[in-house]
């Protein structure tokens, strides 16, 4: 074998968090576990995190720190999402106030 | 001390020894569970599931463990052939491990001898926008709008002509791999990397071609201006873990 261990001798420097991320998030065997991680909206989480600098120290130095107001990627506003969803359901399925209509 | 288990990755019973001072999540220490000649790697989970699940929805911890995780897989996959296992695969105690072991065994098998001596490499291409900066309107406002037209017609043909480089790169890589497969592009707005990524791909190549195959896309994409390579990797192959999978080269 001309490389037996390839990790250790060439790492190539163009990998950041994000090929990571799409790594262990996105690809991966998935195996239903015992203990269910249901990793929130993991589609949305991944295209959301694509967006993200190399750390997230940089971000957070850039002062970019959405993630922690986006109800989609905090179980925390979850609740509220919900409700949200609610009660526009409720509005679009009210009956529309009767409009004038010019003759 | 938690009973629970985090598993990273199924590989071939590599010596245990070579575990030994690997560590895993929140520092976990790393021990395989074998069955037959399989071996699945494993760790201590943490032990509260609310937290590690608040945990995985912040983005600097997701980070944490994430890079965790990858550094365990990636330490194994020097020594033995594995299969990655997607992030947070959690058994309540090391016989459940057993029997997952035990009631998968030909479909591991037959994984692990398709990656056996491959990895994962990773090409991102990015189309590099070249117009140069318009002058500035100093004549009239219709040579001003006709250089603007002329601008765009000219970036419209780039784009195209680059598009089409781009599908006969991944073609040419894919007829040296063993197998393909497409990530979505990262938008490069905050990655720090300049212009766009139009191909985030994956191959698994031959371990003992990694260096070929590097070369080959570096070569590629040498004679196309417009373009940019990154290379990334050798990973654990990851991207290649469906027992079957259809969009083979």
């Amino acid at each position: 074998m001309t490389d037996p261990n390839p990790w250790l001798t060439s790492q190539r420097s163009g990998s950041n968090l994000a090929d990571v991320l799409e790594r262990v998030l996105d690809k991966g065997l998935v195996i239903a576990g015992d203990i269910k991680i249901c990793l929130l909206d993991i589609e949305l989480l991944t295209i959301k995190l694509r967006l993200l600098v190399a750390s997230v120290d940089k971000a957070r130095a850039m002062g970019i720190d959405w993630w922690e107001h986006d109800p989609s990627l905090s179980s925390r506003n979850r609740g509220q999402l919900a409700a949200e969803n609610e009660q526009l359901g409720e509005r679009i399925s009210a009956p529309e106030p009767a409009k004038e209509v010019p003759s | 001390m938690t009973a629970s288990r985090y598993v990273y990755a199924i590989g071939r019973a590599p010596d245990p020894t070579n575990l030994a001072g690997l560590v895993g999540i929140d520092g976990a220490e790393v021990h395989p569970i074998a069955h037959r000649e399989q071996v699945a790697v494993v760790s201590a989970a943490p032990s509260d599931e609310a937290a590690l699940r608040a945990r995985l929805e912040r983005l600097d911890e997701l980070a944490v463990v994430a890079e965790a995780h990858h550094a365990v897989v990636a330490a194994v996959a020097t020594q033995t052939v594995v299969v990655p296992f997607r992030l947070a695969t959690i058994y309540t105690d090391e016989h459940r491990v057993r029997e997952l072991l035990r009631q998968r065994y030909d479909e591991f098998e037959a994984l692990l001898d398709r990656l056996a001596g491959t990895v994962e490499v990773g090409v991102k291409l990015y189309v590099e926008d070249r117009s140069p900066a318009l002058a500035t309107p100093s004549t009239s406002g219709r040579a001003y709008l006709q250089q603007l037209s002329q601008r765009h017609l000219r970036r419209d043909q780039e784009w195209q002509h680059a598009a089409a480089a781009v599908e006969l790169i991944d073609a040419a890589l894919g007829a040296h791999a063993l197998d393909r497969s497409h990530h979505r592009p990262q938008p490069a707005q905050l990655s720090g990397a300049t212009g766009d990524n139009v191909l985030n791909a994956a191959y698994l190549v031959p371990t003992g071609k990694v260096t070929e195959f590097t070369d080959l896309a570096e070569r590629l994409v040498l004679a196309e201006p417009a373009l940019r390579v990154e290379v990334t990797g050798p990973w654990a192959p990851y991207s290649f873990t469906e027992p079957d999978r259809g969009d083979r080269p």
